[in-house]
């Protein structure tokens, strides 16, 4: 299968500027290329001083990594991004209510809508959260949800990312950096801030802290400076005057959790962690975990203290899960779903796996538990022998993965190797949920650098742009 | 704050001050292997580099002969020895890294600079700037480093660790220099006031940038036991021990806690005891082992605040 017409984000069909980025097109249009070239230079070597980096596994300490920054910005008009974000609010709700469903009545699981072993037999259930109630009834307080666009250009849920998003450093980062390079841009076009997302995150995490707590004490946990997203960690607790806090800082006792400080113990009250919940506490989880604190879940459970997000969240963003969604909102809310999910074929399905063997070739093929763009097939982009291959083991596991159609990702102007190109891209914004649900205007835009590439990972090749919305 | 923070903190200090320090020991031997000298003197002031920070044996492990070429090699850029400046530099900003977050961005930018152009820095651009640029180039490092912590970090505890570090380490480092040099230059019984020992003299204190300084306070000439009070008991010198100890001191009262008092009341007559000292007691009774005893009290203080404060038990 191939696909001829990607939604452009800048010009129609036509070759037409949007409107939206009228402006935008005018003043790029002046700007020579030796000038943009210049600028990228200059915004490589401001990240590499600031440090905006990410650890590569494996090499020697201090050896990092770029993602790389595209200067031309992806812009979103007004009205496309009030839509976008009364979905994404509806979508979290939803999504919270069924976490705090699962593990408490299961009333869901009871009304037929989802098969219960589909939730209880995922590795990513736990046990060990039912029955617990936590503060404010909030599971997934920071969702990272990525969306694309496809087809005439209508927005799609790719995947919702309800553990340890990453990614909002950039989000602010890349701002930062596109109003140093162009100042005058901003002056020209009404773009809404984004500044204000620490601030946000802060409250957020304050509000949710255990009952009785006036003043609470909020920490950033960290997995340590060698972890990919080190820089993100730190660059949040900064942010927000917070202590930035690994798990060997910290200790439980009575059920709180302190940790050291040069004055003595202090109680720690909510822990925006940034680690796995297979490592948060050895005691519960993986015992050779050396990044958790031991009894952590027990002080957590006793509701003497909050964690986001909530331990046991990943199980409404699996991939199994996911094809669920829609009918969680319609189950909770009584609403129609704003946003769409992207067709899904479950393979434990008979007649979704029959379907599946017989399109290998135009699918994309993803393991439920997998993340991260690893063992998954593309269709398009694979040879017969890696088709043939891949069905073999999907016929020997068919529940372990679902099947999705190659979605044509719309291209957004990017400045490449050869001058600007058409290149893929999504969007990632991030969702918080507290006393309510909150989100600054834009998010992190991922692109896809490789000409014809659909995988904008940054593991993969992917780079980042500013996102722009823009105000009415 | 956090131990881990205030640990990572009080080694970034020391590590970016001890890169600054070794860059100051080799420029001594650096300026004086440019004067008259016997190559026995210059070997042995080599030699007396590495003893004096402990690193004889590593050094003989890897590079045998002691020449200026081999000892350079070893204490700038060998990543095994955990004392080269490029390993100081590194360390410095691994620790800056960790506790990024607690930094001001000036004051991360600045060590992460440093050593990104320390990691680039090739012999052939040793050799071209030569190593006198290049000690200067270290020094400088360090001092903006310092200027950029005194002049953007909020004065708060943060601040207190990162000096209890700088002015530990240059205790430690400011002793040495002086031991090594009172050893070699000084052999037991023999006379001062010949010219070479003038230049050895005053690279010595060029070294620890006393010259001009050694000029105004004593305007006379250049005597060991001078020498000996400026670098050891004269509070206004700021790197003498005496500057170093009333500094230590006054931060670790700034960050005083339940279990600290054994250790400020060692630090207090650490300093004391340089304040009320005399140059003449203590060359009298061997200026060697003096500072040698000097340097096992500096080393007790740091593992006393590392236990009270850096990584307590619990």
């Amino acid at each position: 299968m191939t696909i001829k017409n990607f939604y452009n984000e800048m010009t129609d069909e036509a070759g037409r500027v949007r409107p939206h980025y009228a402006s935008y097109a005018n003043w790029l249009s002046e700007m020579p290329e030796e000038r943009l070239s210049q600028k990228r230079a200059e915004a490589d070597a401001l990240f590499h001083r600031y440090g905006i980096t990410f650890a590569v596994y494996g090499e020697n300490a201090g050896t990092e990594r770029l993602i790389p920054f595209d200067i031309i910005p992806r812009i979103i008009p007004a009205e496309e991004w009030t839509v976008l974000a009364a979905g994404l609010r509806q979508r979290v709700k939803a999504l919270n209510l069924f976490i705090g469903d699962i593990y408490h009545d299961q009333n869901i699981l009871k009304a037929g809508h989802i098969p219960p072993e589909q939730v209880l037999n995922n590795a990513q259930y736990r046990k060990v959260m039912q029955g617990v109630d936590v503060a404010r009834d909030i599971y997934a307080h920071i969702a990272g949800v990525d969306l694309v666009r496809a087809g005439a250009g209508e927005y799609y849920v790719l995947e919702d990312n309800l553990r340890v998003p990453s990614g909002v450093s950039y989000m602010l980062e890349n701002r930062k950096m596109m109003m140093r390079l162009f100042p005058r841009l901003f002056s020209h076009n009404k773009v809404a801030p984004v500044d204000r997302y620490p601030d946000m995150l802060l409250n957020m995490l304050r509000s949710v802290a255990p009952t009785g707590v006036s003043d609470p004490m909020v920490v950033v946990m960290t997995p340590g400076a060698y972890n990919s997203a080190y820089f993100e960690h730190a660059f949040l607790a900064q942010q927000m005057g917070v202590e930035l806090v690994e798990g060997q800082d910290m200790f439980v006792k009575d059920d709180h959790v302190f940790m050291r400080t040069t004055q003595g113990p202090q109680r720690v009250d909510v822990i925006y962690r940034r680690v796995d919940d297979d490592f948060i506490d050895p005691k519960a989880f993986r015992p050779d975990s050396v990044l958790g604190v031991p009894g952590l879940l027990g002080a957590y459970q006793a509701g003497g203290v909050t964690v986001t997000n909530a331990i046991g969240s990943g199980v409404a963003d699996d991939k199994s899960i996911y094809p669920y969604v829609p009918e969680m909102i319609r189950f909770y809310l009584g609403e129609e779903p704003i946003l769409h999910n992207v067709p899904t074929s479950m393979c434990r399905k008979k007649e979704d796996l029959a379907y599946v063997l017989d399109h290998l070739s135009e699918l994309v093929v993803k393991e439920v538990h997998g993340s991260g763009g690893y063992g998954m097939l593309v269709g398009p982009a694979a040879t017969k022998d890696e088709i043939e291959a891949f069905r073999k083991v999907l016929v020997a596991h068919p529940e372990r993965y679902i099947a999705q159609p190659t979605l044509a990702l719309s291209n957004c102007p990017t400045f490449v190797e050869s001058g600007i190109a058409p290149r893929h891209i999504d969007l990632r914004p991030f969702v918080l949920s507290g006393e309510e649900i909150q989100l600054v205007p834009g998010g992190l835009t991922r692109v896809a650098l490789r000409e014809g590439s659909l995988v904008v990972n940054s593991s993969q090749g992917g780079g980042t742009k500013d996102t722009w919305v823009l105000e009415a | 704050m956090l131990s881990r923070t205030a640990d990572h903190l009080y080694w970034m200090a020391r590590y970016m001050e001890r890169a600054e320090n070794i860059a100051r020991m080799l420029d001594v031997n650096h300026r004086m292997s440019m004067m008259p000298q016997s190559q026995v003197q210059e070997d042995q002031a080599w030699g007396a580099t590495l003893r004096i920070m402990g690193l004889e044996t590593a050094f003989h492990e890897r590079y045998g002969e002691i020449t200026p070429d081999n000892v350079l090699e070893f204490m700038i850029f060998e990543p095994t020895n955990h004392s080269s400046i490029r390993s100081c530099l590194l360390a410095a900003r691994e620790n800056a890294h960790a506790v990024r977050g607690t930094l001001t961005s000036e004051l991360w930018e600045t060590t992460n600079a440093t050593w990104l152009k320390m990691r680039d820095f090739t012999r052939e651009e040793f050799l071209d700037v030569g190593a006198g640029e290049f000690f200067e180039w270290v020094r400088y490092r360090s001092h903006l480093s310092r200027g950029v912590t005194i002049g953007t970090m909020l004065q708060d505890e943060s601040l207190r660790f990162i000096r209890i570090g700088t002015f530990l380490e240059r205790a430690d480092n400011t002793a040495r220099i002086l031991d090594v040099k009172y050893q070699i230059l000084l052999p037991a019984g023999e006379t001062e006031g010949g010219s070479a020992d003038y230049y050895q003299w005053s690279a010595l204190l060029r070294s620890v940038s006393a010259f001009e300084v050694y000029r105004k306070v004593y305007r006379d000439l250049i005597t060991p036991a001078r020498v000996a009070e400026l670098l050891l008991l004269r509070a206004d010198m700021p790197r003498s021990m005496a500057r170093c100890m009333k500094e230590v001191y006054a931060n670790l009262q700034g960050v005083s806690n339940a279990q600290s008092a054994e250790t400020e009341r060692q630090a207090g007559e650490l300093e004391s005891q340089l304040r009320f000292g005399k140059i003449d007691d203590i060359v009298r009774g061997g200026l060697h082992s003096y500072t040698m005893r000097l340097l096992d009290r500096v080393q007790s203080l740091g593992n006393r605040i590392a236990d009270d404060f850096l990584v307590p038990v619990s």
